[in-house]
């Protein structure tokens, strides 16, 4: 019963090849070729054996008893002298046979019964999965040993049942495996076009159906040899002298008192054998796999520690870190790609001041939540930092052990993410991961946790905290999950909050309602804010200051009203020009056109030129630079990153 | 939560009817029936015949099979064809040595297995590539070769454990442990490779979850990252896995208890294959599925305290 479920188990999760390619792919798998290699020789061997073993399978030499290898026995003798090797390959004949009978009775059933399953669905359908559960429940063993117990040591009616018992697991896997390829389009197509259903199933079900088929019946193969031999070993289904694998196993048992020797051979072979089998279902199971997901995650850069000695750019202009809580220098962050690694965060620089709201602007895929994430040394594992430096009270938190850093974490700057429903472990009710984390920062007691808890939950605005408490993640709704996150935030009364678009998976009227909160605990607590977002809306509302990020670099940094006053960077205007919010019922809703570009394809001068109406020919000579410019709204500074800025300003719409 | 386990059991009861009556069907197939395995091949016909009527075997076969679906409501199992005991004696008897074994290798491959798991998931490298090889000689190593090879390696070489024999836990607890030692291995081998492999896999997607970097994030410690937050997220498939653990060391029993001459249900099926002792055989293939369907209800139930979804619907 179970070694079936376990088969089926195995090979459901990976889908169904898109095509047959994959048996040419399954032989490019060194494994799984010396494997179907050895099985052919050995099926051969054993049954050429009459001609090509050395001894009869039962000639005694009562004079070489119990010998070793030598050369007229390669594998050495047994207890009454006879030739190991030739009693293996005459044994293997059985016990082969044994595995064919057992695998072919496994397909004529599971074939038909699964296509039929799968294909005609409904009351077919209803009926196959019952018959399916029922027989997966049924101690398949122990009925094998009733049928021998009946048949009289039958080994054909054993393996015959085991394949019947076994045809359940599979069934269901030729099920799943129907039902996806029938939903596919091309099916349809070929029903509406009235190709007829026998066609259509030999045309183009049974050939995608063929992988998991090929795995299914090569692990029950596996399966089917260890328990053929296993009642070999138990003298059930073989008369004894005539040779068996599992047999000679237990002959060999039988002297281990004396000499291990002959365990060997005969346990080599089975073990050999069944793996064999087992690399052939895994050779082709990867193949179908492969074809699913050749374009996979590249292999990740091993850590997200960052390089030492790589910080080579030079710290600029330190008298402006006086009064900055947090000073990011020359950032940089690479994604480990399938040609070498790709910097998405490029020499990235700012200062956040105490009790100030930092906007950081742009479109998706321009580096901003990577920024984010970096600052507490979250990346995920195949990104790294790649150069710069992170000053947080003057601590450079990019050279500090994974120990240190966890240690700032929600004590020094904590951080909201985007979706909050997934971002509270499912598994436990709010108030307990609130409270998890409450004794992380503070030493409480259990009881006064739970009451901080509560005031948490009272001081993100929270309706009856006690009953949010009692409640898992997914019996709150996203607003109330996102005040869950944030009072885990706050848990540790951190001095830097980094929200990381924290309205944009929320609807609108909930939106408002945590913008708002933000601005108060930002009021109440004097932390400063990081603040993720692409919606100027969301900048103007809360943030004094605020970064528009392009492609990886700062395109533009200035105080949020100089930066609708008077954008700078062609990018900021457009992003502000498209911002529905500006927009008026008379004229189509401008857009910036293009995307952002890959970040291997990044050119070393302007990455905006290709999408920008004022790009002019000197716009792709050489990199740009981040150029600091006298504000004219106030005399804050501005930085701005283009040539042609002063043509910026007098463009804009409206 | 409740109206699953009643399910469960309601749908338990059809497979105990069809497991009882396929091996029913089977016995009357059997060439020399009970009848003549009792009288013996020298019993006269007379005593052949007086003896079918005694036994029922006289009426059709259905009204056979309900009167021992009534016996088997008042518990009774029949008798053993070769002792003459009550089956159930018999079983009962033995139920404690195939439990003791089956849940011992279920706990070894738990805790070994999840071990494994976790440091692979979390490390990588070696392990993790110790796990691959693991689980291939999980595969390829039949259960019974390596009983013998650990009984020539660890009881007849070394003498450390012993080479047979069962005692039972209320003489000692220790030397029942001792006992069992080996045949837990040999039994656990398979699982051990196949829980650690999915231990792994459902480590690394929850340690890829947001929750996990927000728990991160709000400063919490590794250990509580994966021992707490990511493996009561991964347990789920961990569990599924585990219940086929055991139902897979419940097999293999058969072969295992042989090796150890542990009296057990596993080896006493083979006595009774041998000796064609068909109310044995039917008696443990109704033991092995009502153990069967109350690990599934088991699972039910743990898959109900691990996941809120379904315990608060």
């Amino acid at each position: 019963m179970s070694e079936l479920a376990v088969a089926s188990q195995a090979v459901s999760a990976p889908e169904v090849p898109s095509s047959r390619r994959f048996l040419r792919r399954a032989l490019h798998k060194p494994l799984g070729v010396v494997s179907a290699a050895y099985l052919v020789l050995l099926t051969l061997a054993c049954v050429l054996a009459p001609l090509i073993a050395p001894y009869g399978p039962l000639a005694e030499d009562l004079t070489h008893v119990q010998a070793g290898p030598s050369a007229a026995h390669l594998l050495g003798t047994d207890e009454l002298g006879r030739d190991v090797v030739s009693r293996l390959l005459y044994g293997g004949r059985l016990t082969l046979l044994g595995v064919v009978e057992c695998v072919v009775v496994l397909l004529i059933i599971s074939l038909p019964a699964g296509l039929a399953a799968g294909y005609l669905g409904g009351w077919v359908d209803r009926a196959v999965s019952a018959v399916v559960d029922l027989l997966l429940s049924v101690p398949a063993i122990i009925v094998v040993l009733a049928v021998l117990a009946v048949f009289g040591s039958s080994m054909t009616a054993a393996m015959v049942t085991f394949g019947i018992l076994g045809s359940a697991g599979v069934i269901r896997v030729v099920r799943s495996a129907v039902l996806s390829v029938r939903e596919e389009l091309y099916v349809a197509a070929a029903r509406v076009s009235g190709v007829t259903e026998p066609r259509i199933v030999t045309r183009h079900v049974l050939p995608r159906i063929a992988g998991p088929v090929i795995v299914q019946a090569s692990l029950f193969a596996a399966i089917a040899l260890a328990i053929q031999t296993g009642l070999a070993f138990l003298s059930l289904g073989v008369a004894p002298p005539a040779p068996s694998w599992g047999g000679m196993v237990g002959e060999a048992a039988s002297l281990i008192n004396q000499d291990g020797w002959l365990l060997v051979p005969s346990g080599g072979i089975i073990a050999l054998t069944i793996l064999a089998f087992g690399l052939i279902g895994d050779a082709v199971r990867d193949s179908a796999v492969e074809g699913w997901s050749s374009r996979a995650a590249a292999p990740g850069l091993r850590t997200a520690r960052p390089v030492p000695g790589t910080t080579q750019n030079t710290i600029t202009n330190d008298a402006r870190l006086d009064d900055a809580l947090l000073a990011v220098r020359d950032l940089s962050v690479e994604f480990g790609g399938p040609d070498g690694p790709v910097t998405v965060v490029d020499h990235v620089s700012f200062e956040l001041r105490k009790g100030e709201v930092l906007g950081i602007v742009g479109e998706s895929g321009c580096g901003k939540s990577v920024t984010a994430l970096s600052l507490l040394r979250l990346l995920p594992p195949n990104a790294r930092i790649s150069g710069g430096q992170v000053l947080l009270d003057g601590r450079d938190l990019t050279a500090m052990s994974e120990r240190q850093v966890a240690s700032l974490r929600g004590q020094a700057m904590a951080m909201v993410f985007q979706e909050p429903t997934v971002s509270l472990d499912p598994s436990f009710m709010a108030g307990s991961q609130v409270a998890e984390v409450v004794r992380r920062h503070e030493k409480l007691s259990r009881a006064a946790a739970k009451k901080r808890v509560l005031e948490l939950f009272e001081q993100v605005r929270l309706p009856d905290p006690a009953a949010v408490a009692r409640r898992y993640p997914h019996e709150l709704s996203g607003g109330m999950a996102q005040r869950v996150s944030l009072a885990l935030a706050l848990a540790g009364r951190p001095s830097v909050l980094i929200a990381d678009e924290p309205t944009t998976a929320l609807d609108v009227t909930v939106q408002a309602g945590i913008l708002e909160l933000l601005r108060q605990l930002q009021t109440e607590t004097g932390m400063s804010i990081v603040l993720v977002t692409h919606d100027w809306g969301v900048v103007a509302d809360i943030c004094d200051r605020a970064l528009v990020m392009y492609a990886g670099q700062i395109v533009e940094q200035a105080r949020v009203g100089a930066l609708f006053a008077e954008p700078r960077h062609p990018y900021t205007l457009g992003l502000q020009d498209c911002n529905p919010q500006r927009w008026t019922a008379d004229g189509d809703l401008p857009v910036i056109p293009g995307t952002v570009l890959p970040p291997s394809l990044w050119p070393v001068s302007c990455r905006f030129r290709e999408r920008c109406r004022f790009a002019e020919s000197d716009c792709g000579r050489a990199a740009i630079p981040l150029e600091h410019t006298a504000g004219s709204h106030g005399a804050d500074d501005r930085e701005v990153r283009c040539i042609h800025w002063h043509e910026v300003a007098p463009a804009r719409s409206a | 939560m409740r109206n699953l386990i009643i399910r469960r059991i309601l749908t338990s009861i059809p497979l105990i009817v069809v497991v009882t009556g396929a091996t029913f069907v089977l016995e009357s197939l059997v060439p020399g029936n009970t009848a003549r395995a009792i009288v013996g091949a020298s019993g006269s016909p007379a005593a052949y015949q007086r003896l079918r009527g005694e036994l029922g075997l006289n009426n059709p076969l259905w009204y056979q099979y309900w009167h021992y679906l009534d016996q088997l409501f008042h518990g009774s199992l029949g008798t053993s064809v070769f002792t003459g005991e009550p089956v159930s004696t018999l079983l009962n008897q033995r139920l404690g040595v195939t439990l003791s074994l089956v849940l011992l290798a279920t706990v070894f491959c738990a805790v070994v297995g999840v071990l494994l798991g976790v440091v692979s998931a979390v490390r990588g490298g070696v392990t993790g590539r110790g796990v691959e090889v693991l689980s291939l000689l999980g595969l390829a190593l039949p259960g019974f070769w390596v009983a013998i090879i650990l009984v020539a390696v660890f009881a007849v070489t070394l003498r450390i454990f012993p080479a047979t024999g069962y005692v039972p836990p209320s003489a000692s607890v220790s030397r029942w442990l001792w006992a069992l030692t080996l045949p837990v291995i040999a039994l656990g081998l398979a699982g051990v490779a196949g829980v650690a492999k999915q231990t792994r896999d459902s480590m690394k997607d929850a340690l890829g979850r947001e929750y996990i970097r927000t728990l991160r994030a709000s400063g919490l410690g590794q250990r509580s990252i994966i021992w707490k937050h990511a493996l009561r997220n991964g347990a789920i498939p961990v569990v599924t896995v585990l219940g086929l653990v055991f139902v897979s060391a419940l097999s293999a029993t058969v072969f295992v208890e042989a090796v150890f001459v542990l009296p057990g249900l596993g080896s006493m099926a083979v006595t009774a294959t041998s000796q064609h002792d068909i109310p044995v055989i039917e008696g443990i293939a109704l033991y092995f599925t009502v153990l069967v369907v109350i690990v599934n209800l088991l699972l039910d139930i743990v898959y109900g305290l691990l996941n809120p979804k379904v315990r608060r619907s």
